[in-house]
């Protein structure tokens, strides 16, 4: 496999910023432009860059939980906001607010939509995560997008590659075997 | 009540929970919840039964006060569950835990050696009788409705528990097609009357009977729901398969209560609805025909248990026409019949579950007699079945003299004389069939050259056949002295209909037209037993021309085998495994079912230019819209269609909605990305291996689904401006900040106006998460095993 290195310096400097920036979209929502949703998908497109530099395995060992942990995590808090207050005695999707006041930050205003926004933000990030994992981990075909076949083929027959390539055309450098 | 039914809920799902560690201990735990019902029962009895033999001042007799209990459940609809506890569900209760109890102790004898997976026949058991309860209680039609399915359902499962037995398995889905068949309609009918009625309780429709053009029909749909249940013909093929269960599960529900829930619910209605519409008409029918049928099938069965079977099928026939007349005099027979039924044929049930037990056979043709100790066994098995026959001085006598005598009296109806004739010839077949169990149990028909087993086999112990002794105690008692069972029937009959005034029960009432009927119903019945041999001669000569017609088996099996084929053709239409065709029908129906309407709506054209900048941008989104239709390398195509979708984000932020130009701007790299990732499986240039004639077709299709989008949009955009003075989103903008405490309104409808819709959303989201992973690493197995699934799989064709 041919790395670019200037991807992957970029990828490194640009990952934890884009990571950065999806959070000050998720908890600048609610007045801003941003919300979970939005910050999701900008963290989500973080972890893309890191496939395309790293493949699956580097999207794996950028989260320490698993694709369907944080899925089912952000449903849960999403869920969870929604129904705490019906469990107090108020209505589904009641919020609250929280007027603090720290000494450096000056106002700070918290709502419980934030923690619904959370789990929203959690729910894409996993949904991603999720497709990496299904479409994304075959080490072999990683290979063969990377670094495309030296000889284009000619026919529809040849060119198809199939998952299993052990069938796959004799001859082609993104095979690894 | 509710506290009774909890314990059968619990206690039913706990020895289910416990699967086989209970073993055949889990039938005592299964009796708790009937001691409890019938330690409630009694110190109910003397409340609820009152002193119905003495008359008040107009010469009325009344029973106790029922007793009702309630839960609300959509109380806005007028749907509680709500039960009411009168004399006649005492009746039924004293069925439903009596006989239940008697049946757990008799199972204990029947697991002697329990296998594997039965012991969760008492769990099942448990939880049927709770839900046979909840019928037997019901005051609301619906209630009444959720607890009938309930027991189609335990009852589906308690036939099929040996699931290894295909037997088993066919036969518990054909009583669970039929009855569950019947149970749709019954709600139907359940629903029309309780709306024409104007209340769903049983106990207020004497005041309000149902009336209106409707109700003829949904009578006749609460009557298949009954006659289904109760094996009516021709919906009888069910109860004789079900035979399949083991004996206990045959005993307590194909003998002695489910079946007799279609009774109860005809009981219930009857005094309501008798004259309108067919009711009577068909019930007398139809109850005609099952018993006849049902007595002339049980004198040709070889297995004790199906004779019994069948005969039971003929008994439910004798109760429908006791109690489908509406005339209460009859129904106190009915009430009498349904106590001496419930007690001889659960004894005769039991019995021939120890024959089988212990000889391992109940084929009449294989019993020679039994050896010492089983006199009890046969003493039991004479008197259950004389009781059946209808001999002095036992109950099943009582209640057939009183039949007969009431339909004399007071059968003034159309039709009355007939169905007397039809009774007393019935009963002519019961005696016959009762009297070939009685012979087949004595070892009379016994053939030389089969296996003698049953002279050696040991017999039962004591906690086997006791069950059937108490019955058949109170088989002798009841009938001897029926005033201990007079005062009950006679309550049961006022909870039946208030403006009864019933008569006691006796056994000797004198030399009467009904007396001389009994004489000449037990005469004919000895001949036809004498002449045995030649009368069941003379049944297969007469039933030959019969063979003609398809029995109801066969037309279930027949019915069932052509809802598969025609599931399969459907499905060879419908799911032909084109994807060509299966878009074409997606987006051909999204685009006609709400576009075509929304053509009337088309309007005025939007301004077609806001500002300068926009320009440019709808020179790229077209352009690469186009691109992306001609050019032929998948990779490419997807870089256009980007094209056009980061395009529409700076149109929408020439806007000024900086939120959904972002949202778009993330969207459309991320889904830029996956595409790729799921180009790599495909080749890299689009390759048409249609055929040319259906190029113009998907080009038609194509510019059919851009019009209608084109459609859609003006007119969705005209339909806002319309109501822009008081429209939603200026309210929204509006509270916004004071009621969500959020200055983007967008989020603050995305997480709190709408946040139901916003969970509802990210649920799908983790669905599609969940499908796609499946997707895809199922098709990775299926290229792991190419060889094997290959073969396994069906051509499409």
């Amino acid at each position: 496999m041919r790395r670019s290195l200037i991807l992957d310096v970029s990828v490194r400097l640009l990952y934890p910023s884009i990571i950065v920036l999806s959070l000050y979209f998720l908890f600048s929502g609610h007045n801003q432009p941003g919300g979970g949703f939005v910050g999701g998908l900008a963290a989500s497109s973080a972890i893309a860059l890191r496939y395309v530099t790293g493949g699956v395995d580097a999207v794996r060992r950028s989260f320490r939980l698993r694709p369907w942990t944080i899925l089912g995590f952000g449903l849960a808090i999403s869920v969870g906001t929604a129904i705490v207050p019906v469990l107090l005695g108020g209505d589904i999707l009641e919020h609250a607010t929280l007027k603090l006041h720290p000494a450096v930050l000056g106002d700070v205003k918290v709502t419980s939509a934030l923690s619904f926004d959370v789990g929203v933000y959690l729910v894409v990030i996993g949904l991603v995560l999720m497709i990496f994992e299904a479409f994304g981990d075959d080490r072999r075909h990683e290979m063969a997008m990377i670094e495309p076949p030296a000889r284009p083929a000619t026919t529809v027959v040849e060119e198809y590659r199939p998952l299993d390539d052990s069938r796959s055309v004799p001859g082609d450098r993104g095979d690894p075997s | 009540m509710i506290p009774l039914l909890l314990i059968h809920l619990l206690i039913g799902s706990g020895i289910l929970l416990a699967g086989d560690r209970l073993g055949r201990r889990s039938f005592t735990v299964a009796a708790i919840p009937a001691v409890a019902t019938l330690a409630w029962l009694a110190t109910q009895w003397s409340d609820v039964v009152g002193t119905p033999s003495v008359l008040d001042a107009d010469g009325h007799a009344s029973a106790g006060e029922a007793s009702i209990a309630s839960i609300g459940w959509i109380t806005g609809l007028d749907l509680d569950l709500v039960f009411r506890f009168d004399a006649l569900s005492l009746v039924m209760t004293l069925l439903v835990s009596g006989i239940g109890l008697l049946v757990c102790i008799y199972s204990v004898g029947y697991f002697a050696h329990i296998r594997p997976g039965q012991s969760r026949l008492a769990g099942l058991m448990t939880l049927f009788a709770g839900s046979m309860l909840g019928i037997v209680w019901a005051d609301h039609l619906i209630t009444l409705f959720i607890a009938w399915e309930l027991t189609s359902i335990f009852s589906y499962l308690l036939i099929g528990n040996d699931d290894r037995n295909a037997q088993a398995r066919s036969a518990a889905l054909q009583a669970i097609f039929i009855t569950g068949g019947g149970g749709l309609a019954l709600l139907l009918g359940l629903i029309i009357i309780g709306q024409s009625a104007g209340t769903y309780r049983i106990s207020e429709m004497f005041d309000s009977p149902p009336s209106g053009t409707a109700v003829a029909a949904a009578l006749v749909c609460i009557l298949l729901g009954a006659f289904t249940k109760s094996a009516q013909a021709p919906f009888g093929s069910w109860l004789p398969a079900a035979m399949v269960a083991p004996t206990p599960v045959s005993t307590y529900l194909h003998s002695a209560t489910m079946v007799k829930a279609g009774v109860y619910l005809v009981a219930r209605l009857s005094p309501i609805v008798a004259t309108t519409g067919h009711w009577r008409f068909l019930v007398l029918a139809v109850g005609s025909v099952t018993m006849i049928i049902g007595g002339l099938r049980a004198m040709r069965q070889r297995d004790l248990k199906l004779l019994l079977a069948y005969g039971t099928v003929s008994q439910l026939g004798f109760m429908m026409l006791l109690f489908g007349t509406g005339e209460y005099k009859i129904a106190q027979a009915g009430i009498v019949l349904l106590l001496a039924h419930g007690a001889f044929k659960a004894t005769l049930f039991m019995l021939v579950g120890i024959i089988d037990h212990q000889v391992g056979t109940r084929n009449i043709r294989e019993l020679h007699g039994f050896g010492d100790g089983w006199l009890p066994v046969k003493v039991m098995a004479v008197i259950g079945a004389a009781s059946m026959a209808g001999l002095p001085p036992l109950l099943g006598f009582i209640a057939k003299e009183k039949a007969i005598d009431t339909y004399l009296e007071y059968g003034d109806f159309a039709g009355a004389g007939l169905t007397l004739a039809v009774i007393v010839v019935g009963s002519i077949l019961t005696f016959a069939y009762s009297a070939r169990f009685v012979l087949g149990v004595l070892g009379v028909s016994g053939r030389p050259g089969t296996e003698i087993r049953s002279r050696t086999a040991p017999p039962p112990e004591l906690v086997f056949a006791a069950p059937a002794g108490l019955l058949t105690v109170f088989t002798v008692v009841a009938g001897i002295a029926p005033i201990i069972i007079s005062d009950l029937t006679k309550s049961a009959l006022l909870g039946l209909d208030p403006a009864a005034s019933p008569s006691t029960v006796k056994l000797w009432s004198g030399f009467n037209t009904a007396f001389m009927l009994s004489l000449l119903i037990i005469a004919v019945g000895t001949m036809l037993a004498i002449f045995r041999t030649r009368v069941a001669a003379l049944q297969t000569a007469a039933s030959r021309p019969l063979r003609r017609i398809p029995s109801t088996e066969g037309s279930f099996a027949w019915l069932i085998r052509a809802i598969d084929t025609s599931a399969r053709h459907v499905t060879r239409i419908v799911q032909n495994g084109s994807l060509p065709m299966y878009l074409l029908v997606i987006i051909g129906s999204a685009v006609l079912v709400p576009v075509v309407p929304m053509l009337t709506e088309f309007g005025d054209l939007p301004s077609w230019l806001d500002s300068a900048i926009q320009l440019p941008i709808v020179v790229v989104i077209i352009a690469s819209a186009i691109g992306a239709t001609l050019i032929r390398r998948r990779i490419a195509a997807v870089v256009m269609l980007s094209a056009v979708g980061f395009a529409m984000a700076a149109l929408y932020e020439s806007w000024g909605a900086p939120d959904l130009a972002l949202t778009q701007f993330a969207i459309e790299t991320l889904g830029t990305v996956l595409f790729v990732l799921v180009l790599r499986f495909l080749p890299t240039r689009f390759v048409d291996l249609a055929p040319a004639v259906v190029r113009p077709i998907r080009l038609m299709v194509s510019i059919l689904v851009g019009a209608a989008i084109f459609v859609f949009a003006i007119v969705s955009t005209n339909a806002r401006s319309d109501v822009a003075d008081e429209s939603i989103s200026t309210e929204m903008i509006e509270r916004s900040e004071p009621d969500g405490d959020g200055k983007n309104v967008v989020n603050v409808i995305l997480v709190d106006f709408r946040g139901v819709d916003t969970m509802g959303e990210i649920t799908v989201l983790l669905v599609a998460a969940v499908g796609a992973v499946a997707l895809a690493r199922g098709s990775r197995q299926y290229d792991d095993e190419p060889l094997e699934s290959s073969s396994t799989e069906e051509p499409v064709g």
